[in-house]
């Protein structure tokens, strides 16, 4: 996984509420067996007419969102099905910062897996920040994980929450598995005293 | 959601921490909280029993009982195993299956999309490779992941369950901590047999009093979370409680839970009790030592006096058949409501929130329910479609006929459910009255085998998401029971059942 310490990148709003993990990459892409290549099927209902081609309409393919990589979107992203496919399509989109009031418990889980960092931030807080993506041009934001801060150039700054164990491993790329393997005996005395 | 929560009891002021149990245990002496000092919710006693290790600062490492694994989560965690050259830890506590890509047409036929097939084929080649019990597309005991769980007495009261799917809180029905998970978790249990996990707060969601006639757990759940949102669970374990829980069937239960998760709640439960045990009795992977392990379930449910980190109290007379007509489970009322108005709404983003959802539904808002005609009916899914969902919209239909502009399938959850049903003659109800019966698979719920809506195309549906495109691209999904699908599959729109003769 890829280490996250900060990021600096173009925002692009996505104003919707309970985006759902059925719009982030529909069903019709969860066949395949590999874990990349995905980026390319994001919101594609939205994304795409019925022909295939570009909706130029939707917010992520207007020309002023080329190269974004932070979503900033509304309440309870993410919810709905577990597919790890979701965070995949958007780390893979070029994503690596999602900023909303709130996400749902797998979702935001899955994020962590995979080098993605979400924001939850008060409604307020995003209401703003919606207000300056729209009147700035190439708007930016600053992702700090080390000082847990969301800046921008224009004296925004929101400090934000996460689990200090979770900092760490986004930190430091850690592999769970390797690290919970450190704890094999204990699995093992686990499953003796049971047996 | 739906105007202020009928609410009788605010966070956390339920039930008095003090009682008799308490005062015996502190006048022995006994601080000891992992014996129980203090009076435990089931969840808090799931989670001790659990618990591998924890410590400050970290995830606790969560040991898991069953792992139940499907075609389309777990190719990427297996390869993940090869990559790393490790193992899986305890296939024997680990089952898989094929159920969200499968055809419901022929099984004597080829699965006909290349890539489908491929998937199928993998998770098949994969637990040959590591050594895990597959119930393949020929087996009789194939199905969807959670119904066939539970009906070959995998699940049980008292086990940590996971499944790299977010409807595995339907194993909450029988008093276990249950959860769906992201493929990098799927990977770590197949290697660990462990989770790594924060503990979720608790909530308890009491429905007191009985439900009506015509009103299922479907309703029930469907309510509940209209009652909350689909993010009022977020953050929780969800306890459901009362009268109206106790009084549902096991299958019932499993519908209630199979739902936690659109109410934001990534698991459910539903303390064990006797209609659990005798649903347990004589399936086939239950303890040999059946009365044994029936005494050990008996101290799982919740101790007198435990408290929950919020509880909300509902009354089931309140709750009349459920009908979605938005793009999410939260936006649903009552069959005898009309379609809510975004200026019914005081907060700004469900305003908007509303008029897309209405905009993609084709409704306008101030229609009524019952005046809402359908293209499609589908019965079956993880939710509703076990033995007695089967039966219940039979009853509905039996004697009827499909209405001419409706075309309604009925998809068992599993191969002995089909079996099941044909014994009982409900497949011959369905055929005469113009249902097309299928075989077992997740199907329409999420089509991503054949079985799909065609943009606009409008669906009575009893499965749990009424997402945009779920059902198929431009797709309109109403969310109800399987009583409420069958009457508005025979009538051409929606009905209130409970009218129905």
């Amino acid at each position: 996984m890829n280490a996250f310490t900060t990021h600096a990148g173009k925002v692009v709003s996505l104003d919707r509420a309970n985006v759902d993990t059925d719009q982030i990459i529909p069903k019709q892409f969860l066949k395949r067996i590999e874990r990349t290549g995905f980026g390319e099927f994001l919101f594609w209902d939205w994304a795409r007419r019925d022909d295939g081609t570009l909706n130029m309409a939707f917010e992520l393919n207007r020309p002023e969102a080329a190269g974004a990589s932070i979503l900033l979107t509304r309440r309870n992203f993410g919810s709905g099905s577990s597919r790890e496919h979701a965070p995949w399509a958007l780390e893979d989109y070029g994503f690596r910062v999602i900023v909303a009031p709130s996400f749902a418990d797998i979702f935001y889980n899955n994020c962590f897996k995979n080098g993605l960092l979400p924001i939850p931030l008060s409604e307020e807080q995003i209401e703003e920040l919606f207000q300056r993506a729209a009147k700035h041009e190439g708007y930016q934001l600053t992702a700090d994980l080390e000082k847990q801060t969301l800046t921008d150039e224009h004296g925004f700054t929101a400090s934000f929450e996460v689990e200090p164990f979770r900092r760490h491993c986004l930190m430091n790329g850690l592999d769970d598995i390797a690290l919970t393997l450190e704890q094999v005996d204990k699995i093992d005395a686990f499953e003796a005293a049971r047996a | 959601m739906q105007g202020s929560p009928r609410c009788i009891a605010a966070v956390g002021t339920v039930y008095a921490s003090t009682g008799p149990f308490v005062e015996v245990l502190k006048l022995e002496g006994r601080f000891d909280m992992s014996e129980a000092a203090h009076p435990r919710t089931l969840f808090e006693k799931l989670w001790d029993n659990h618990v591998v290790h924890a410590e400050e600062g970290r995830q606790t490492i969560l040991y898991i009982d069953l792992h139940l694994v499907h075609e389309v989560t777990s190719p990427q965690a297996f390869e993940g195993l090869r990559l790393a050259g490790r193992q899986v830890r305890r296939p024997e506590l680990t089952i898989a299956t094929a159920d969200h890509n499968v055809p419901t047409s022929d099984r004597s036929l080829p699965i006909l999309d290349p890539i489908s097939k491929q998937q199928i084929d993998t998770l098949s080649n994969n637990c040959k490779e590591f050594g895990v019990k597959y119930y393949d597309l020929n087996d009789v005991r194939q199905g969807i992941v959670h119904v066939i769980g539970p009906e070959m007495g995998y699940t049980q009261p008292g086990m940590t369950i996971v499944c790299g799917d977010s409807h595995t809180s339907t194993h909450g029905a029988f008093g276990a901590l249950a959860f769906g998970i992201g493929t990098s978790e799927v990977e770590h249990v197949l290697a660990t047999q462990t989770l790594l996990q924060y503990k979720p707060k608790t909530l308890e969601l009491r429905v007191d009093g009985q439900v009506g006639r015509g009103v299922t757990a479907k309703d029930i759940v469907l309510y509940l979370i209209g009652q909350i949102s689909t993010s009022g669970g977020t953050g929780y374990c969800v306890e459901y409680t009362g009268e109206a829980i106790r009084a549902l069937t096991m299958e019932n239960r499993m519908t209630v839970c199979n739902m936690s998760i659109e109410a934001g709640a990534r698991a459910g439960m539903i303390a064990p009790d006797e209609v659990t045990y005798e649903y347990l009795k004589g399936r086939e992977f239950v303890p040999a030592d059946f009365d044994a392990a029936v005494a050990k379930w008996r101290k799982l449910p919740s101790d007198e006096g435990a408290t929950y980190d919020k509880s909300l109290v509902y009354d089931a007379a309140n709750i009349a058949p459920q009908i979605t007509w938005g793009t999410n489970p939260g936006q649903v009322t009552s069959v005898d409501k009309k379609v809510p108005m975004p200026a019914e709404f005081s907060d700004e983003t469900e305003q908007k929130t509303t008029a897309l959802a209405l905009e993609y539904m084709g409704l306008n808002g101030g229609e009524s329910l019952t005046d809402i005609k359908l293209d499609r009916v589908f019965i079956g899914s993880c939710t509703n479609a076990r033995i007695e969902d089967l039966r219940a919209a039979a009853a509905v239909a039996k004697g009827h006929k499909v209405a001419g502009s409706v075309s309604a399938m009925v998809v068992p959850g599993s191969g002995q459910v089909k079996k099941q049903a044909e014994e009982e003659g409900l497949d011959q109800v369905f055929k005469e009255a113009g249902f097309d019966w299928r075989e077992a698979g997740c199907s329409m719920c999420l089509a991503m085998n054949p079985d799909k809506l065609d943009p606009g195309e409008r669906c009575a549906s009893t499965s749990n998401r009424n997402f945009e495109g779920r059902q198929g691209k431009g797709g309109r999904t109403h969310l109800v029971s399987p009583e409420m699908a069958a009457a508005a599959a025979v009538a051409g729109h929606f009905v209130d059942v409970r009218e129905w003769n």
